[in-house]
């Protein structure tokens, strides 16, 4: 098992744990149910909203959401974080991607409670020190859009393949950029970006 | 989506009286549940959240095979050492992003993507209306086998190829062969596997072997689709010479086919381009297509053969 593999095993989402210590702090915030009368209760949360921690790009934000709300909602119209864009909202485009612990996933098909107690990174975590990723530098170099709305999940699935791919080949680009729609077809650009940052890398 | 009220259970026993209530779901990533409570297709009341339960996210080798917890990630499956067909299917579904979440218990418990299943619109006979509106309808992605009370075809990809090899679906019950897990809808029309109120996916079983195997698909584009038919084919090869065979066929029914048709035609035969034609022609010979689907018998078996020979050579 790859070491990437092996950061998922430990507990991730709102664990038990994580969500009594909310409760408690919350001040009956938080609707306890699940269990019939005279048997133990399985914790819940919810459906009122109830207080989570989300550390979106190294920064821990405290918000007060409902159960249903999902990753991408949560970071789009909770915390005001809008590189993420919501396009087909059922994991289909890739235009919400971020990502969880360094694993690309949809936001939109995420629940926000599952994201508790992990490292987010959106659009806006890439640049380090005010210094653009390899990544976004190689897209504005090689022009690799027209509308630049998929811009944002290209960048991340781009940045994502070269956390695992230092050198990747075209074909390896082509498959692990085949989750992200453009609905201009700059794909060509696109492609040639990812590659023009692994070199720069 | 419906707002619910989010179960964190901490245990399977937990999780599986929470489930047990009614008007409470089963979650794993949610991928598939997410999507169905958009489209408020499901509206459960309670989603309980297999994630809290912790464990079941290892594959383990054992001295004569393989346990796959039920919260593997697809990634992590197509990754393994498992045999070919199942790293293969597992690696062609979805996208690198969805199969970075979506979990091999959810993979094989993920509702149908049938249209008019999909859509709140058609109460159709899956969510307890009494019309299959494929069946006269649009249906040039739907069954072209059992296909004669509801048309859908099931939509796992890694189910097929765990068929081939045998494996055993593990629950916080019992033990299934995974060949009895998916039920036909002439026997449930509401639901596609033998599952019971409160009983959870925790493993899935496969046993190692000298068998060779592969997983073929097409689809009508190379990114992002479900299968318009696949197939997962597992040989037990004597040098040129198949001694046993087991061939399924993917989204052509409601259930992972298996067929022994085409397994006929391969045991005791030298495996060569004709005999796998021969099989592939066999295997969807009994096919009843509907009005817009007749191509997957055209497909199906030029996929088949190639799945055979892949396998066997």
């Amino acid at each position: 098992m790859s070491k990437r593999h092996k950061k998922r095993d430990r507990e991730a989402g709102l664990s038990r744990r994580e969500f009594l210590t909310a409760g408690a702090a919350a001040a009956g915030g938080l609707a306890f149910g699940g269990g019939r009368a005279g048997s133990p209760k399985v914790p819940s949360v919810g459906p009122r909203k109830a207080p989570v921690t989300l550390n979106v790009n190294g920064k821990e934000h405290t918000l007060e959401i409902e159960p249903r709300v999902t990753l991408l909602r949560a970071l789009r119209n909770h915390l005001d974080i809008t590189g993420p864009k919501q396009v087909c909202d059922r994991g289909a485009c890739g235009g919400c991607n971020v990502l969880v612990d360094g694993l690309l996933v949809n936001s939109c098909m995420m629940l926000a409670m599952d994201a508790v107690g992990r490292k987010i990174v959106t659009p806006e975590g890439l640049a380090r020190n005010g210094k653009l990723h390899p990544v976004q530098e190689a897209f504005c170099a090689r022009d690799a859009l027209q509308c630049g709305f998929c811009t944002p999940g290209m960048v991340m699935a781009g940045a994502w393949i070269l956390s695992r791919h230092p050198d990747p080949s075209p074909e390896l680009i082509k498959r692990e950029l085949s989750g992200n729609l453009c609905r201009c077809g700059a794909y060509g650009r696109i492609c040639e970006a990812v590659k023009m940052a692994a070199r720069k890398k | 989506m419906k707002n619910f009220e989010y179960v964190l259970p901490g245990s399977l026993e937990e999780a599986s009286k929470a489930a047990a209530d009614g008007g409470a779901k089963l979650k794993a990533a949610g991928v598939d549940l997410l999507d169905e409570m958009k489209n408020t297709v499901a509206t459960p009341d309670k989603v309980v959240n297999l994630l809290s339960v912790g464990g079941m996210r290892e594959i383990v080798r054992t001295k004569d095979g393989w346990r796959v917890g039920a919260l593997v990630t697809l990634a992590q499956l197509a990754d393994s050492r498992l045999p070919a067909a199942i790293t293969a299917a597992a690696g062609e579904a979805a996208t690198p992003q969805i199969r970075n979440v979506a979990t091999v218990g959810g993979n094989l418990c993920q509702r149908p993507r049938c249209w008019y299943y999909r859509n709140r619109a058609y109460a159709c006979l899956r969510k307890g209306g009494t019309v299959c509106y494929a069946l006269e309808g649009e249906n040039r992605y739907h069954a072209i086998f059992h296909n004669d009370a509801c048309a859908i075809v099931h939509p796992s990809n890694v189910a097929p190829a765990l068929l081939a090899l045998g494996a055993t679906v593990v629950t916080n019950r019992r033990s299934i062969p995974i060949e009895e897990f998916f039920v036909l809808p002439s026997d449930h029309v509401d639901r596609e596997n033998v599952l019971e109120d409160g009983e959870i996916v925790t493993e899935v079983q496969v046993a190692q072997s000298r068998w060779s195997s592969a997983y073929r698909e097409e689809r009508e584009r190379d990114s992002f689709d479900w299968a318009t038919v696949s197939a997962a084919v597992a040989l037990r090869m004597d040098g040129a010479v198949v001694k046993d065979a087991r061939v399924v066929l993917g989204a052509v029914a409601p259930v992972p086919l298996r067929s022994k048709e085409g397994e006929r035609v391969l045991i005791g035969q030298r495996l060569t381009e004709k005999i796998a034609q021969a099989a592939g022609e066999a295997a969807f010979k009994g096919a009843t297509p509907l009005s817009d689907n007749a191509y997957k018998r055209l497909v199906g078996p030029a996929n088949l053969k190639r799945a055979i020979l892949s396998a066997g050579l």
